[in-house]
């Protein structure tokens, strides 16, 4: 499965090999965590460092809430036609303190999803250009022994 | 107790909502000159202009407060335009309320105006990579329902709401709409109507999420001299007791429209108020008032289930409880504290920068016992909230 010719919707929030995880960043200072990546300031307010460095976040973490979209989201958004409806999850990493938001694994819907399940990081295709090229997101997968079925 | 830095409304005024897809400088040129009648003042009377931007109709919108000086006739009259996305007619009213208190003009218009198009709110265009608009909706398709509908989910599952709970809150707006001569969609609805409402955000229906609309609201304000002069008292005059418009405290761990993720409490412990909570709280502070003050409240019903928060960030009841005041009728027209008796943004939809200064209006009807078939019976405080995107709060408290 892992190919390293993946091309990532956006640069630098995710590996795109295995093992998958988020990419944050963290302030060298204070030690703070951002999702998604930047560089420059850091964002606690009685921290003056500029240095945020690039850094994996925890590739499990549990539903904070979620929901299923029924209808095609509007662009920039490349929806499938027909639109299939799909999750999103709102998830809380506990070691970063970060409730991060992200599609689920497709073919899991609401009704499997719980608050406080456990998920865990993969990737999956969100869309394919003109030129047929795959441009890869990452989602929320249900751990195995999690899923409700 | 009033003193004189509560600034007195001497003028509303408002364009009916609706669907018409005019320029919305046509809008708020009726707005604009309603409250100028409200206010028995001529348009050259006004000092300072403070219009509420839109980012949606071009150049004229980025500027507003110049382009409706301009569509009313150049006067010389000083001027700002404030964009704070849901917040920005709150802004505005702050803008003109800073402005008059620092003694530099004594009356002032408040005026905002929005065309919108139909279907979900989408990002302008471009691709822009770094826009954090651009990413949510190009990387998840994560629309504002479905921000919505994460809190609602969150209702279900922590508090024990249920989704009719959430019409229950459409059927209350619903009724007190259908009395609102400015309301979009004046009709009453009932929890039946919600069987048939397709899901757009699971757990939301249609019916649970509010429309885009097309509107213009304005509001006249000045000092309490201006207005003893002009009306030889200042018995029964609404003023402005608080306006606060506030940012969240590091971390801001509650994820909100339009972000990915939230801030992280690893390292630097949450505040004890959350944002929403604190946006209520300084507006109380500010007025030396507490929700045991308020008559009546307009808030920002995005959603149904959204109101519900807001009952508890207002502290009307404490957090989980909300539902239980939509159950038990207290927040309904006739009941103990009625919350959003224009109908709310459910029978508005949002035209975002006039929805703000709409409250405003609302609120001063109610307080003025004009507000004939959706009364707030001797309603004397008055509060409207609402948040803008990324972290822009506001509240502004009146009385009379």
């Amino acid at each position: 499965m892992t190919s390293p010719e993946r091309v990532p919707a956006i640069d630098g929030w995710f590996t795109t090999s295995e093992p998958y995880t988020l990419i944050g960043a963290r302030c060298t200072a204070c030690g703070t965590y951002v999702f998604p990546p930047r560089s420059g300031a850091c964002p606690n307010p009685d921290c003056d460092s500029m240095e945020l460095e690039p850094t994996p976040l925890s590739r499990r973490g549990r539903v904070w809430s979620y929901t299923e979209n029924h209808y095609a989201p509007p662009p920039p958004y490349v929806a499938a036609d027909p639109f299939e409806p799909y999750a999103l999850a709102a998830v809380q990493l506990e070691a970063e303190g970060l409730v991060i938001l992200g599609q689920v694994a497709r073919g899991v819907m609401a009704a499997d999803l719980a608050i406080g399940m456990e998920v865990e990081v993969d990737l999956q295709v969100l869309h394919r250009d003109a030129e047929g090229v795959d441009h890869w997101i990452w989602t929320w997968a249900p751990v195995a022994s999690e899923t409700k079925a | 107790m009033t003193s004189e830095r509560d600034l007195v409304v001497l003028g509303v005024g408002m364009h009916p909502w609706g669907k018409w897809g005019r320029n919305f400088v046509e809008y708020g040129l009726v707005a604009a000159r309603a409250a100028l009648a409200d206010a028995g003042l001529a348009w050259r009377d006004i000092e300072f202009v403070a219009g509420a931007d839109t980012i949606r109709n071009g150049y004229p919108g980025f500027v507003a407060g110049s382009t409706f000086a301009q569509a009313l006739g150049w006067t010389g009259a000083q001027i700002s335009s404030s964009y704070a996305a849901c917040a920005s007619g709150a802004q505005g009213v702050q803008s003109a309320r800073a402005q008059i208190l620092a003694g530099f003009a004594d009356v002032a218009l408040v005026i905002g105006a929005d065309t919108t198009p139909k279907g979900f709110f989408a990002p302008v265009g471009g691709e822009r990579k770094e826009d954090p608009d651009w990413q949510r909706f190009h990387l998840l398709g994560a629309t504002n329902p479905a921000f919505f509908a994460l809190n609602a989910r969150r209702r279900i599952d922590v508090f024990g709401d249920t989704p009719d709970d959430f019409a229950m809150v459409k059927v209350k707006n619903s009724r007190a709409g259908v009395a609102n001569p400015y309301a979009r969609f004046r009709k009453e609805f009932t929890l039946e109507d919600f069987a048939g409402s397709p899901i757009v955000s699971d757990p939301l229906r249609l019916l649970d999420i509010c429309a885009t609309s097309d509107g213009a609201a304005a509001a006249i304000i000045c000092t309490p001299e201006y207005a003893r002069a002009r009306l030889g008292t200042l018995e029964g005059t609404v003023r402005i007791r608080a306006v606060a418009n506030t940012t969240p405290t590091y971390p801001q761990i509650r994820l909100e429209l339009p972000d990915i993720a939230t801030d992280s409490d690893a390292v630097v412990a949450a505040p004890a108020l959350g944002f929403k909570d604190s946006i209520a709280h300084n507006a109380y502070e500010q007025a030396g008032l507490g929700p045991e003050d308020l008559s009546c409240a307009e808030v920002y019903d995005l959603s149904t289930a959204l109101e519900l928060d807001w009952y508890e960030n207002l502290g009307l009841c404490a957090e989980g409880e909300g539902a239980s005041l939509v159950r038990d009728g207290t927040t309904a027209l006739g009941g103990r504290l009625p919350v959003n008796p224009s109908g709310g943004l459910s029978s508005f939809g949002e035209a975002i920068p006039a929805q703000a200064i709409a409250q405003l209006c609302e609120l001063t009807w109610q307080l003025r016992g004009q507000a004939e078939g959706h009364q707030v019976e001797n309603a004397t405080v008055g509060l409207a909230i609402n948040q803008g995107l990324f972290g822009h709060g506001s509240c502004t408290i009146l009385s009379r």
